[in-house]
């Protein structure tokens, strides 16, 4: 792909967000399209290309009344629309399909028509990690972290302050599901879910969607809203194992992901004016400071410390609150594409000022996979 | 109290479950490069080779990364620990650590450890891990 040959030209995510009890999981995917489709001014009938994770492409073509000569189901947990924005984009620019839509809907807490989770008994999972009492990703994805403070010297204090900063942010979104201030002792003293992790360390469980539409940027003045352009992508996946992990301090995901975003883009970590990461714990936007390359090893907590990321630092994160007090169905990935859209369109509720260049890094399973988006306001 | 979640043996597993029960910790081993690896699987995730061995592992490991469950989950008692243990040939495997405090004192990243077998049922014994008997922090002797 072209850097800036195709843009994102409808986003938009569903009408309520957070407890959502009287919409099923394919309303909900259906409910984002609609909002999508609005805000690009199109219909179904327009749409030749379909993606989405969670539920089958044949189910979401199929309720929306759209006839797909491109699909793709790449279910690789939350990162998912991460990657389905890059394959779009190649089918785009393959001349395989014109205008793609790329649905998320989760019934992550009312649990709607959701479908079932469990790990298959005869699966590598299911024999080798399963018996020994994991229960979610608050038992999966929080274990290497004590390998990497003892490593790097970060304390529960500092892993702590993530989640207070990203609460200042939550706190100027009037959408977000947490916004009341807190403190580092409110993160130590809330409920330990899984040592070192307390329950504010931990996402939100949620009920949402958001959808986007992705077209080639030729069009983009046949569009009502500001075009984002995608300047570069990038995918990986390592282990479905959190115990196979080969490195507890970084992600290979998110290195092999990130550099292929950016070296695709043509960019470095300092042309960055606003970055999203994948926030389901504390932890995660330590290691993508870090796999990414925007602060050296064992740097990304006193950076965050220091208030760098926060409103008012030099690198606005996680604006809309992340994960951690936003919102998380259970595949969040499409809510850091969302705001990373608002951020470079000028319309987000904690707007930065003069964002030019995105970067929006998702994680998918625990460490499992990743996706990386760079967006931009203009073409290079 | 319900059990813990039974893993169900493939063919490609076999020798593992096999072992356990007989009390042995059983890795593979590469002819063509000489790589240990976990999880089973007949051939070198390596280097592709499918010449590979059966080895019967030391069970000495050392403590990589864990955490303290503090939820009730069916089959445990909270608070107990989820770990990932370096194994002596190299490998990694997730376990929990038995016979010592499930406090974050008792559990210090790097002791040494050594395997234990839990019969789970005639077919199932898991690899579990404790203290390892000349560590300072062994069975009993925790502050």
């Amino acid at each position: 792909m072209k850097p800036g040959s195709i843009a994102i030209v409808g986003a938009a995510e569903t009408t309520d967000l957070g407890v959502i009890p009287h919409l099923s999981q394919i309303q909900l995917h259906a409910d984002a399209a609609l909002n999508a489709l609005r805000d690009a001014a199109l219909k179904p009938a327009d749409i030749d290309g379909v993606a989405c994770a969670g539920e089958m492409p044949t189910n979401v073509a199929h309720y929306l009344g759209i006839v797909p000569k491109w699909v793709d189901g790449t279910s690789v947990g939350g990162c998912s629309f991460m990657l389905h924005v890059r394959h779009a984009a190649a089918a785009i620019g393959a001349g395989l399909c014109t205008t793609v839509l790329i649905t998320h809907g989760e019934s992550g807490r009312s649990r709607i028509g959701a479908l079932p989770r469990t790990i298959p008994p005869a699966s590598l999972q299911g024999q080798f990690e399963a018996p020994y009492g994991i229960y979610g990703p608050p038992t999966m994805f929080t274990i290497p972290v004590l390998r990497y403070m003892k490593t790097y010297g970060v304390t529960e204090a500092q892993l702590a302050t993530v989640c207070v900063v990203q609460r200042e942010w939550a706190a100027k979104n009037p959408r977000a599901m947490m916004r009341d201030p807190i403190t580092v002792e409110d993160v130590l003293n809330s409920r330990m879910i899984a040592y070192p992790f307390r329950l504010l360390m931990c996402c939100l469980v949620t009920d949402g969607g958001g959808a986007l539409i992705l077209a080639s940027a030729d069009r983009a003045r046949d569009f009502p809203r500001k075009a984002v352009y995608i300047l570069g992508t990038g995918e990986s996946v390592e282990s479905p194992m959190i115990s196979q992990m080969a490195d507890f301090t970084s992600s290979r995901a998110f290195r092999v992901a990130g550099k292929q975003a950016f070296d695709s883009a043509g960019i470095r970590p300092s042309d960055v004016d606003h970055l999203m990461i994948y926030d389901a714990f504390a932890h995660l936007p330590l290691y993508g400071l870090e796999d990414l390359g925007f602060v050296g090893r064992g740097e990304a907590a006193a950076f965050i410390a220091e208030r760098n990321t926060a409103p008012g630092g030099k690198l606005p994160l996680n604006t809309n609150g992340g994960g951690l007090s936003y919102t998380h169905t259970g595949m969040y990935g499409m809510f850091a594409l969302q705001e990373t859209v608002r951020q470079v369109r000028g319309t987000a509720a904690a707007q930065v000022k003069d964002v030019e260049v995105a970067v929006c890094h998702g994680v998918g399973g625990m460490f499992a996979a990743s996706g990386t988006i760079v967006m931009a306001d203009r073409q290079p | 109290m319900t059990q813990r979640p039974l893993p169900e043996i493939t063919p490609e597993t076999r020798h593992f479950w096999e072992g356990t029960r007989a009390g042995e910790l059983r890795l593979q081993k590469c002819s063509a490069c000489a790589q240990a690896y976990f999880p089973p699987r007949p051939f070198c995730p390596q280097c592709g080779s499918r010449d590979v061995a059966v080895i019967r592992a030391s069970g000495r490991a050392t403590l990589l990364s864990y955490v303290i469950h503090h939820r009730n989950v069916p089959g445990f008692v909270p608070p107990y620990s989820i770990a990932v243990v370096q194994l002596e040939e190299g490998p990694r495997m997730m376990t929990n650590i038995v016979e010592v405090e499930q406090t974050p004192a008792a559990l210090r990243l790097d002791m040494p450890l050594e395997v234990v077998f839990q019969a789970l049922n005639e077919e199932i014994s898991l690899p579990l891990f404790r203290p390892a008997a000349s560590s300072p922090s062994a069975r009993g002797s925790v502050a």
